[in-house]
């Protein structure tokens, strides 16, 4: 670029300016340059690491890549329909590929609820529960962990780090202990989301107390509220709104994460899921994933728009503190 | 303070009229929002059926599975024999074959007995000789073995596995022979602060100030004199009599065996399995034999053999442990750097103003919809199908969803810039490569950047989830590992080092993350 310039002679100290400048460049240029290359050795190492301990090479697997496309082509189209609300098939044989009315989930006499809407109502409600809980405790610790109304510090760094615990013990293994214990079903998935909720939600929530308005606080500290007066007061109904926004944001992930939860025993449609594309029912695979797409595009949806509503504009890393 | 007047009161109210008569919906929002939720939660109680599942749930095996994870225990079953005892180990106790524990101590004599041995009973004789007595329990027949908790499967385990076979088979002729030989008379256990004497058709037990006597008619009843103390419970009369000693263990009295539960705080074995010849062996007697010590094996050193014996530790598995742990690592990194490298261009088609082109924008931002909502989890499904468990599926299925996820954030960060510097480039008559080269590249990268930090370390996290669906990595082996519910100690291994794990990816990615904001501020 700087070739472009005319050549214009420079004074001792232009040219002292611009030798740093060059340094300056070089270096910069230097650790770039160095950096993609050690990202370029570290990537092709994993990837070699990645291949070699895969149970298919993936040149070998590669022309599979797009095998699951066809475990989900139907014998008809309407196939799909049918298996998402439990008509009976016009192909079924007894085997468990085409008994979808065995599914049905009857309210009375004559209505039912399809299987794969039930259990999908199952997970969002898994979900739901999963961030009440989160939001509650969540909330309530928050204001522990939080630097301006805390002064305690062995108490905030405990908090902080019991929150943290929280967040990165794997969900599945608190799953796995509750389903040992109170055998299968949907609420050690409850349990496990929530927990990991808990820990998330505390963080964020810390983290807006921080930014709080601390003059209404001030204004009851001079009136003579009492901590608990002063947070109630003062600092909640200036984050109530994050909050609720931050809890919105926190289900849409969790109804995904409950999905997961369902597919390694946790009930839901995530083991539905995990049975049907293992059993190879194609018209079932489809269903389920139509639906849970659904579903999952019209909870951002509805939880976009609150949010919106709630903080307006304001612009949201997207999962933050997963 | 000044009370105030009513007249003043009324004032104030008039003056704020909207303060003191706010609307009802406004007023009582947040107790309906309450009331809303318990309503709710009521709801979901009944809908999960979650009384009955806590009623039924097994709480006092909860307390057993979370002392595994950091402790172990020795399962000795003390059997009677007639007149005699004999104490038995599993066959893989953690403490070994054969153990002889100072806990245990036995009183021995010797004793002239007649034996039965039946000649041509195939298996039968073979194990009768071995062991010296005939239809005893041999040390390796399988009705010894225990799952875990459970200890139902034993009420056979008095015969061994071949004495069956000669009833069914032609009478052999049957020969008796005097031997001589030692049998037990007495054994004396120590359980933390418990001392177990047993004896022939009788037990007794001092713990905590009391002594618990208990008779034992064998193979019919058990039977204690007295009251039990609080630490002893019995089901029905006759029946086992339970004791629980605290963490130290519990001792279950049956009318054919008493079985010793003995727990221990650590993980057992962790560096040799018992069949290692390093096993048992202190710290300094192993250095001692890496470095000075004749060859064990002949075809390695003695560091080979320990460091191989290490890493295929048959208990924890330490080799496979790690190769799992770094496959989740990997799946982690490389799924979210192509996630990164494919969003990256993407984004810059998605994003309104820098493609002009309504329907290019849309047709990749619905595209960035459908890999985010096609959850992560049916992305693993389908690539466990593709490739076969292991990493690969699990990159892929990261790098799908993560494209999606990160385009969409890249194309909003793309929208939000300041449109400026671009015009300044482009008034230079730059290309437009170029323009977004100098123009909008060094505006958005450490945003990038810290976006795709983010989803690395949230991913580490979420590989391992993926994982236990067949997507390689850790969470497989951590599913297997709860399944069995005998291997707690394991996953607790797993969580340590997961945590760890975490904790430093966290950091790393908080350092970079907030020297990238910083050096972004400071260019401003």
């Amino acid at each position: 670029m700087s070739t472009a310039v005319p050549n214009v002679q420079l004074s001792a100290e232009g040219r002292l300016v611009e030798r740093h400048w060059q340094e300056m460049l070089f270096k910069r240029r230097l650790y770039t340059w160095g950096g993609i290359f050690g990202l370029a050795v570290i990537l092709a190492a994993s990837l070699w690491f990645a291949n070699e301990t895969n149970a298919g090479k993936f040149f070998d697997r590669l022309p599979h890549f797009f095998d699951f496309i066809g475990d989900l082509i139907p014998r008809s189209g309407a196939e799909i329909w049918r298996a998402m609300f439990d008509l009976p098939s016009p192909f079924a044989d007894g085997s468990l590929k085409y008994n979808y009315p065995d599914g049905r989930f009857y309210l009375t006499e004559n209505i039912y609820v399809p299987e794969y809407v039930y259990k999908m109502i199952e997970t969002i409600n898994i979900a739901l529960v999963a961030t009440l809980i989160g939001f509650t405790f969540g909330f309530l610790l928050c204001f522990l962990a939080a630097k301006n109304l805390t002064t305690r510090r062995w108490l905030r760094f405990f908090v902080r780090r019991f929150m943290e615990l929280l967040r990165a013990f794997p969900e599945i293994v608190i799953a796995g202990f509750f389903l040992a214990i109170l055998s299968l079903g949907p609420i050690p998935a409850v349990i496990a989301v929530a927990i990991h909720t808990i820990g998330a939600l505390g963080k964020m929530f810390f983290e807006v107390v921080e930014n709080a308005d601390m003059r209404p606080e001030e204004g009851l500290r001079a009136s003579g509220g009492n901590w608990v007066e002063r947070v109630w007061f003062g600092i909640v109904p200036q984050v109530m709104p994050n909050f609720l926004s931050y809890a919105l944001l926190r289900f849409e992930i969790n109804v995904r994460a409950s999905t997961i939860i369902g597919a390694v025993g946790g009930g839901g449609i995530g083991e539905s899921l995990r049975l049907s594309i293992s059993r190879g029912h194609e018209a079932k695979t489809l269903a389920i994933i139509i639906l849970l797409f659904t579903t999952i595009v019209v909870i951002d949806q509805i939880s976009a728009h609150l949010r919106k509503r709630l903080v307006g504009n304001q612009a949201f890393e997207f999962g933050r503190g997963g | 303070m000044n009370n105030l007047s009513a007249s003043a009161v009324d004032e104030i109210a008039a003056r704020h009229h909207a303060v003191f008569n706010r609307p009802f919906i406004e007023r009582w929002r947040a107790p309906l929002i309450g009331v809303v939720v318990i309503a709710y939660l009521f709801f979901a109680w009944s809908l999960f059926g979650i009384g009955e599942a806590f009623r039924n749930g097994n709480w006092n095996i909860a307390g057993n599975y979370l002392a595994d994870w950091v402790s172990y225990e020795a399962r000795p079953d003390i059997e009677y024999d007639g007149d005699y005892l004999d104490v038995e180990f599993p066959r893989f106790s953690p403490l070994g074959k054969d153990p002889d524990p100072a806990w245990i101590s036995k009183t021995t004599e010797t004793v002239q007995r007649e034996v039965v041995v039946n000649a041509g009973a195939g298996i039968g004789t073979e194990t009768s000789t071995q062991s010296k007595v005939n239809s005893f329990m041999v040390p390796g027949a399988p009705g010894t073995q225990e799952g875990g908790a459970d200890s139902g499967s034993t009420a056979n385990s008095f015969m061994s596995p071949g004495t069956e076979k000669p009833a069914e088979a032609e009478q052999p002729a049957p020969e008796t022979k005097t031997v001589s030989e030692t049998v037990v008379t007495r054994v004396d256990v120590e359980i933390g602060s418990a001392r177990i004497e047993i004896v022939p058709r009788q037990v007794s037990v001092d713990y905590g100030g009391e002594t618990l006597l208990i008779d034992i008619v064998p193979d019919e009843s058990v039977s204690a004199r007295g009251e039990l103390p609080a630490w002893a419970s019995q089901r029905d009369a006759g029946g086992d009599i339970l004791m629980n000693f605290g963490f130290a263990g519990t001792v279950e009295v049956e009318s054919d065996e008493v079985k010793v539960r003995h727990r221990f705080l650590g993980w057992e074995n962790f560096w040799f399995d018992t069949n290692s010849p390093f096993w048992g062996k202190s710290f300094s007697q192993v250095a001692g034999l890496v470095f000075s010590g004749e060859r064990i094996d002949p075809d390695m050193s003695n560091a080979a053999l320990a460091w191989n014996n290490i890493l295929y530790n048959a208990e924890w598995q330490h080799a496979d442990v790690w190769i799992k742990l770094l496959q989740t690592i990997v799946m982690a990194f490389v799924g979210t750097l192509f996630a990164t490298l494919l969003a990256f261009p993407l984004a810059f088609i998605a994003a309104r103003n820098i493609t002009p082109s309504w329907l290019a924008n849309q047709f990749i931002k619905r595209a960035f919809d459908f890999l985010r909502c096609v959850d992560m989890l049916i992305w693993a499904l389908f690539f466990t199908r593709a490739f076969g468990p292991g990493p690969l599926a699990g990159i892929s299925a990261i790098f799908f969803t993560d494209t999606g996820t990160l385009g969409k954030l890249y194309s909003e960060a793309l929208e939000n810039i300041d449109d400026r510097q671009r015009e300044g480039i482009r008034s230079v008559g730059a290309a437009p490569v170029l323009v977004q080269r100098y123009g909008v590249v060094p505006q958005v990268l450490p945003v990038f950047a810290s976006q795709s930090l983010y989803f690395w370390e949230s991913n580490t996290r979420s590989a391992t989830i993926i994982g236990a669906v067949g997507a390689g990595g850790i969470g497989l082996k951590l599913w297997e590992a709860m399944r069995t519910n005998a291997d707690w100690e394991n996953v607790a291994y797993m969580v340590v080092l997961i945590l760890a794990t975490v904790f430093i990816f966290d950091n790393i990615s908080n350092a970079i993350r907030s020297r990238l904001i910083g050096r972004d501020r400071t260019e401003d």
